[in-house]
C-alpha cells in the first residue's frame, strides 16, 4: 500500500493517454462480462445436469415418442434406481409469441427426479392428486403474473383433445422454484399431470417423449445406457440413452456453438488489448527511464523497480477490469428486463469474476514483463547520462 | 574494518575506471587516491571529460571501479553486490543533481518521502520527516506543489530535502547549481554549506564554477583522470 501513491502517479502521469487505455480495458472486460453471462445462460442446462441422470430418447429423433411400456423394463435394468418420463406439449399462451415448454409428467416421479426444483409439500401433493393440475416455474409465473388457484388456459401446437380442440385448461396448483441461479434459469416452464393429458389427448395415447433415468453410480452411466438401449434394439422403437449433460450440450448446440463463438470474440478483443496496452505501457516506461534511474539512485533495488513496473501494469488492469466487470453487472437488470423472460436470466457469477481476475493478471504480466525487465537491466549511470 | 583513520570517511586507493565503447577501451580514471575526512566539504573540479562525475558516481555507489578500492565508513563498497549497494546508498548517501531529477507527477512532499518508502517508518512518520526536511530547506509552504509549479531554485531545494531526509552521512552533489542563476545558485550553495557546517554532513560536490567551489572547505582538481589536490583555507 505504501507504494500506491507512487504507482498511481506513474499511471496517471499522462492522464489522457491512461484514460484512453483504461477505457479500452474497461470495454474489453465489459464485453467479457456480458458474453460470459450469455454463455453461462446457454450452458445453464448442461451445468444444472446431474451426472447420475440419463436421458432415453428415440434413437433417430427426439421428437419420436416412446411406448409407456418401456418404463417397467428400464426400471429393471441393474443400477437404475429411478425412472421418470416427460412428453412435449408444445404450448402457446394468449398469442403466438408466448411460447414456453410444457411437459406432461408423472408428478411424483418427475419431482423426485429433479430435487433441485423446490416446491412446497402441499403444492406437490395437490399436483399429484389433481388430474387437471399444473405447476408453473417461478420465472414464468412472474412473467405472466400467475397465481396458485387460477385456471391456466393453454393451447397446444401438437396435441388436440379428443374433441379435436387444441385449447386446454389446467388448474394451477403450485409454483416450482430453485435456489441455484443456474437452475432457476430453467424455471420458465409448466408441468402438467400426465394422467389427465394422456386420457384427454386424441393421438399418442400410451406413449411419452422421453425417459429420465437415475443411476446409483455415475461411473456406470455408460454401461447402463448401453444396457437400456440393448433392451430395445431391433424393435420398432429403438432408443438412444446418454448422460443428461451430453444431451443438454447437444441440444444447446442446435442453436449454435455459443461457447466457441464467445471464445473467438474474446480472443480477438483481448489480443487487440494486449497490443494496444502493451504498446502504451512500453512507451510510458520508455519516457520514464530517467525517473526509474532516480529511484535506483535513491536505493530502490533492481528487483523493487521491476516489481513497481509490474505492479503498475497490474493496477491498470485491475482498475479497468473492475470497472468493466462492474459495468457488466450493472447492465444485467436492464438486459434481463429487455428479454421479457424469454431468455434464461443473465448474471455474472463468481466463476466469471475469477476468470476475469485471472485474465487481468495474465494480460498485466504479458504487457508488464518486457518494460519491467528493461527497468531491471537499467544502469543508473547510463540512464542519468541519457544513453 | 580497513586501516583508514577514524576521521576519514571516504578512502579511495588506486581507483581506475575503464569504459568500453564497442572495441574501444576508454580509461577515464587512472589510479586515483583520495581521502575525504568526515565533515569535509570537497569541491571536485576539472575540465569536461576529466573524470570528475565518474569519480563522484563511484563515491556515491552508483557505479563500481574497474580496479582499486573505495572504503566508506570502513566498508569496501566496491565489493558490494547490486542489491547491497542499493541498500547502502539508501542508508548512507544523499544525491543532488544538476537537473534536480524530481518525479514530475509527485508533489514536493511525496518526492521527499521517496527514500523513506524503503524504511519501516509509518506513513505518519514519513510525512513528519519529509515536512522537517522541507522546513529545513525553507519550503514547508510548497509541500503540496508539483515540481512544474516551482522555480528552479525551489526544485533544487526540494531535491536537497530529498537527499537529507533519511539523514545520510554523505551528500553527493553533481553540478548542483549548473542550471541556476547566480543569486539562486548562492542560495543553494549556502544551504549545502549550512548542512555541512551545522549538521555535519560530509559533502562531495562536482563543479566547474570557481565561485561555487569557494563554498567548499577544499578543492580537488582532476585532469585527464589524474588528481591534483589544492588545499584551500576556508
Amino acid at each position: 500500500m505504501r507504494y500506491l501513491p507512487l504507482l498511481w502517479a506513474g499511471l496517471f502521469r499522462k492522464k489522457a493517454r491512461t484514460i484512453l487505455t483504461l477505457l479500452s480495458i474497461v470495454i474489453a472486460f465489459l464485453l467479457f462480462g456480458l458474453l460470459q453471462a450469455v454463455q453461462v445462460a446457454f450452458e445453464s442446462g448442461a451445468d444444472a445436469a446431474d451426472a447420475k441422470r440419463l436421458l432415453t430418447t428415440a434413437r433417430y429423433s427426439i421428437i419420436e415418442p416412446l411406448p409407456m411400456s418401456y418404463l417397467r423394463r428400464i426400471e429393471q435394468v441393474p443400477g437404475v434406481v429411478g425412472v421418470a418420463y416427460a412428453d412435449w406439449f408444445g404450448a402457446k399462451y394468449q398469442n403466438e409469441s408466448n411460447t414456453f415448454p410444457v411437459f406432461a409428467v408423472d408428478p411424483e416421479r418427475y419431482l423426485d427426479m429433479y430435487p433441485e426444483f423446490t416446491i412446497s409439500r402441499e403444492q406437490r401433493e395437490a399436483f399429484a392428486r389433481t388430474r387437471t393440475g399444473a405447476v408453473a416455474g417461478r420465472r414464468l409465473a412472474d412473467r405472466f403474473g400467475w397465481h396458485v388457484g387460477q385456471k391456466l388456459p393453454i393451447s397446444s401446437e401438437i396435441h388436440p383433445k379428443t374433441d379435436g380442440s387444441l385449447d386446454w385448461e389446467f388448474d394451477l396448483v403450485g409454483i416450482i422454484d430453485a435456489e441455484d441461479p443456474a437452475v432457476r434459469g430453467n424455471t420458465d416452464m409448466v408441468l402438467i399431470n400426465v394422467a389427465y393429458f394422456d386420457e384427454a389427448r386424441q393421438i399418442g395415447k400410451g406413449k411419452t417423449g422421453w425417459y429420465i433415468v437415475r443411476v446409483a453410480d455415475s461411473t456406470q452411466a455408460r454401461s447402463i445406457s448401453a444396457a437400456i438401449d440393448a433392451l430395445f434394439a431391433n424393435s420398432p422403437d429403438e432408443t438412444k440413452t446418454q448422460p443428461e449433460k451430453e444431451f443438454a450440450i447437444g441440444f444447446a448446440k442446435q442453436i449454435g456453438d455459443i461457447g466457441a463463438l464467445v471464445t473467438r470474440i474474446l480472443i480477438a478483443v483481448f489480443f487487440t488489448i494486449l497490443i494496444l496496452t502493451g504498446n502504451t505501457m512500453a512507451q510510458s516506461i520508455r519516457e520514464r527511464i530517467p525517473e526509474l534511474a532516480i529511484l535506483k539512485t535513491l536505493g530502490y533495488s533492481d528487483g523493487k523497480v521491476t516489481a513497481l513496473v509490474l505492479a503498475e501494469a497490474m493496477l491498470m488492469l485491475a482498475l479497468g477490469g473492475a470497472i468493466g466487470m462492474g459495468a457488466a453487472v450493472a447492465s444485467m437488470p436492464a438486459l434481463n428486463a429487455s428479454t421479457g423472460g424469454r431468455f434464461p436470466p443473465l448474471f455474472v457469477g463468481l466463476e466469471t469474476w475469477l476468470l476475469a481476475a485471472a485474465l487481468a493478471a495474465i494480460v498485466a504480466l504479458v504487457i508488464g514483463l518486457p518494460p519491467a525487465l528493461r527497468a531491471n537491466r537499467l544502469k543508473i549511470v547510463d540512464a542519468l547520462a541519457g544513453h | 574494518m580497513s586501516g583508514a583513520a577514524v576521521n576519514v570517511l571516504v578512502e579511495i586507493r588506486g581507483v581506475t575506471k575503464v569504459y568500453r565503447r564497442g572495441r574501444e577501451r576508454v580509461e577515464v580514471l587512472h589510479g586515483v587516491d583520495l581521502d575525504i575526512p568526515r565533515g569535509d566539504f570537497v569541491a571536485l573540479m576539472g575540465p569536461s571529460g576529466s573524470g570528475k562525475t565518474t569519480l563522484l558516481n563511484l563515491i556515491g555507489g552508483l557505479d563500481t571501479p574497474t580496479s582499486g578500492s573505495i572504503v566508506v565508513q570502513g566498508r569496501r563498497i566496491d565489493q558490494l553486490s547490486g542489491s547491497e549497494l542499493a541498500a547502502w546508498r539508501a542508508a548512507h548517501v544523499g544525491f543532488v543533481f544538476q537537473f534536480y531529477n524530481l518525479l514530475p507527477a509527485l508533489s514536493a512532499q511525496r518526492n521527499v518521502e521517496l527514500p523513506l518508502l524503503l524504511t519501516d517508518l509509518s506513513a505518519a512518520e514519513r510525512r513528519r520527516r519529509a515536512r522537517i526536511a522541507l522546513t529545513l530547506v525553507g519550503l514547508a509552504d510548497r509541500a503540496r506543489h508539483r515540481p512544474r509549479e516551482l522555480s528552479g531554485g525551489q526544485e533544487q531545494r526540494v531535491a536537497i530535502a530529498r537527499a537529507i531526509v533519511s539523514d545520510p552521512t554523505l551528500l553527493v552533489c553533481d553540478e548542483p547549481t549548473g542550471d541556476l542563476d547566480r543569486a539562486t545558485a548562492d542560495e543553494v550553495l549556502r544551504l549545502i554549506q549550512m548542512l555541512n557546517r551545522d549538521h555535519g554532513k560530509t559533502v562531495v560536490m562536482v563543479t566547474h564554477d570557481p565561485k561555487a567551489a569557494e563554498y567548499a572547505r577544499r578543492r580537488v582538481h582532476l585532469d585527464k583522470g589524474v588528481m591534483t589536490a589544492e588545499p584551500v583555507s576556508w
